[in-house]
């Protein structure tokens, strides 16, 4: 069964196809006064897409990092309205995705928080704590809005469930690198190439693996298999060091020149 | 896949307080929302429940368990002077007189003997009051596995007692030091611990909520409580069943399992939240640890803290098979102030020389509160828990009177 391409998933083929690796940054939605900027300054820098983390309150697959960001932001007074405000009339000149978790969508409605994320030009949304079963009423609601909602795939996933998340992800598939929760790691795990692997042999959808890939070097290492890579908490750490929307540009070049050498 | 077993064995799924459907739903609630890392292990879990409470051996290890070592069955105590004090007839079902002092002890048996079944060495559970998690160290103890506790830091500061028994008990206490740094910080934690050691660890949940089979799983290990008292009071009134069955709710473990044994009757089945934790009192459905239930949240859908004076009950959620019960109107559901439980706590105390946790005030407060309608009755509380690890705790909060 062909599905139709959406835009998301459009900016990444044309990374692959043209020959190079994808780089999808997250950065917190609302910590700082200067994100927007931030935004910008990652886009600039060569990443693919963008990741704009929605604050929640219980970010259970988040580690420490992401969870400070977090905090802060939510004590700045961000809401999930204030993010998507703020990035409504902004040309960012990446295709953007929302992360956050169920609950946001829920609370607001999942056909509502489609149109919203729709009409403040976001075209992918991440929710971790929605597996395949439970994607029913938010992917019907996403795929009328537009939103193309990209699923994770865990190591622990048994062979026969890999195709079936592959054919429900839209934008990309999110390899998961390791069991555990978002956070810079020392070392790539040996699970990352595992899970690139077994999605690259059973999908044609862009692979990008996530969760302890913190190093340019271990961008690189992943990317032997899979398509690309997203990187969370490593950016997320230099955002809270508060030196500001050049340094994070800075640090999202290295991956950028890192994965363009191979 | 098991769902085909799920079908199958789903016959009574129609009946109040049957198996959920093969997505673990009680009518719209329950469910399975986790990160993907941990489906296959909850799908895992659930096979695995399934065929050991299909087990004669399995079963009979428990229960030999639960009577040798927990000391079931416990007892159902006729209250002469609170019922002479109420205006009505209060019965007790005495689960405070459990080895560790409270139901939790029958969940955690069972699911550490289930642990054990599945091959795994390490115990990992949340705890707000402290006595899941001597619960849970306890059985880690007994069955010799390793054990990680995670508590709220609030909590710990103000259960010293229950955090030194676990790790005499051989436990290590973590704290949880985000968000409210209470229960529900400490099930975060509980879930990233397991996300990462999914494949030698354990998640010993301690009440009946969480991903599917969970809020199951554990109404199942304690529905021994209802059994038992559905019995034992047919005893006392000559075959009949009480008017009234209450019990407090936070995640609503202990209740759920008093509730199953009255479900199929006439009485009245009634649930008692704190006033700063009334999940199913405020009707928002929502959707955090692994299940759609009744939720406290803000309008964005961020969490509220909840506000108790119990440690056990300072829950924002409510099990999903309470917001159930709530929904179809089966059981209905009561708040009552941290005022009113501190009578409460005493009112017990002073006519029957028990002195109840202060998660079973609740329960208390709200019979007290309501003895006009009452008027009587016959009514069944289960006192879920003995008050030894709220006694310096009270005795700082009277003596500021």
């Amino acid at each position: 069964m062909e599905q139709p391409v959406g835009a998301f998933e459009a900016a990444l083929r044309s990374r692959r196809d043209g020959g190079g690796k994808i780089l999808v940054p997250y950065i917190t939605g609302g910590l700082g006064d200067d994100w927007i900027e931030t935004l910008h300054a990652v886009a600039a820098a060569g990443a693919d897409a963008i990741e704009v983390g929605v604050p929640f309150s219980d970010p259970v697959m988040d580690g420490p990092v992401i969870q400070e960001a977090n905090d802060r932001s939510l004590a700045s007074g961000s809401t999930p309205q204030s993010i998507l405000n703020a990035l409504r009339n902004e040309d960012i000149g990446v295709p953007l995705a929302i992360m956050t978790y169920y609950n946001i969508a829920f609370r607001a409605g999942d056909v509502r928080f489609a149109q919203d994320l729709a009409e403040a030009g976001i075209s992918g949304c991440i929710l971790p704590d929605l597996p395949l079963e439970e994607t029913g009423p938010w992917t019907e609601a996403a795929d009328a809005a537009g939103v193309e909602t990209i699923l994770l795939a865990a190591p622990t996933a048994p062979d026969e469930r890999l195709p079936r998340i592959c054919e429900r992800s839209r934008g990309f598939v999110y390899g998961v690198g390791l069991l555990g929760v978002t956070g810079v790691r020392s070392e790539l795990a040996s699970s990352a190439m595992d899970i690139a692997r077994r999605l690259k042999a059973v999908t044609d959808k862009p692979v990008l693996v996530g969760v302890g890939v913190g190093t340019p070097e271990q961008a690189v290492e992943v990317s032997q298999v899979s398509d690309g890579v997203v990187v969370g908490s490593a950016i997320v750490r230099q955002m809270l060091t508060s030196e500001g929307p050049e340094a994070v540009g800075a640090l999202v070049q290295e991956f950028r020149s890192a994965l363009d050498k191979g | 896949m098991t769902l085909t077993d799920a079908n199958s064995e789903s016959a009574n799924s129609d009946q109040i307080m049957g198996e959920p459907d093969e997505f673990g739903r009680f009518g719209q609630f329950g469910g399975r929302f986790v990160p993907e890392t941990l489906v296959p292990a909850c799908q895992e879990l659930e096979d695995a429940f399934r065929s050991a409470w299909g087990d004669t051996e399995f079963r009979r290890e428990l229960s030999a368990l639960l009577a040798d070592y927990a000391g079931r069955p416990s007892p159902i105590t006729e209250c002469h002077r609170l019922s002479e004090e109420l205006g009505y007839r209060v019965i007790l079902k005495r689960e405070d007189l459990n080895h560790t002092g409270s139901h939790k002890i029958n969940n955690v048996l069972g699911q550490a003997l289930l642990a054990k079944r599945m091959g795994k060495t390490r115990l990992i559970a949340e705890t707000g009051a402290g006595q899941h998690g001597v619960a849970t160290a306890t059985a880690a103890a007994l069955l010799g596995m390793e054990c990680r506790v995670y508590m709220g830091e609030v909590d710990i500061s103000r259960q010293e007692l229950n955090v030194f028994r676990m790790n005499l008990l051989g436990a290590e206490v973590v704290p949880a030091l985000s968000g409210s740094r209470t229960l529900k910080d400490a099930v975060n934690e509980a879930m990233r611990d397991w996300v990462a050691k999914v494949e030698d660890s354990y998640y010993c949940l301690g009440s009946a909520m969480g991903p599917h089979p969970y809020p199951w799983m554990v109404r199942t290990f304690h529905e021994v409580i209802g059994i038992e008292a559905r019995e034992q009071t047919a005893r006392l009134l000559d075959g009949g069943v009480p008017d009234v069955v209450t019990a407090c709710v936070g995640g609503g473990s202990n209740a759920i399992g008093i509730f199953s044994g009255f479900a199929d009757t006439d009485a009245e089945l009634v649930g008692v939240e704190p006033a700063g934790g009334a999940a199913v009192g405020r009707k928002v459905p929502g959707v955090v640890h692994g299940s759609k239930s009744y939720l406290m949240q803000d309008e964005v859908g961020q969490v509220l803290e909840a506000e108790s004076i119990s440690a056990g009950l300072d829950y924002p959620g409510v099990g999903p098979e309470h917001a159930h019960l709530a929904d179809i109107g089966r059981a209905r559901y009561e708040s009552v102030t941290d005022a009113e439980v501190i009578e409460g706590f005493q009112l017990l105390a002073r006519t029957e020389g028990i002195i109840p946790a202060l998660e079973c005030a609740h329960a208390l407060a709200w019979m007290s509160r309501e003895r006009e309608e009452l008027a009587g009755k016959t009514l069944l509380m289960n006192l879920s828990g003995r008050g030894d690890k709220d006694v310096a705790q009270m005795m700082d909060v009277l003596g500021r009177k």
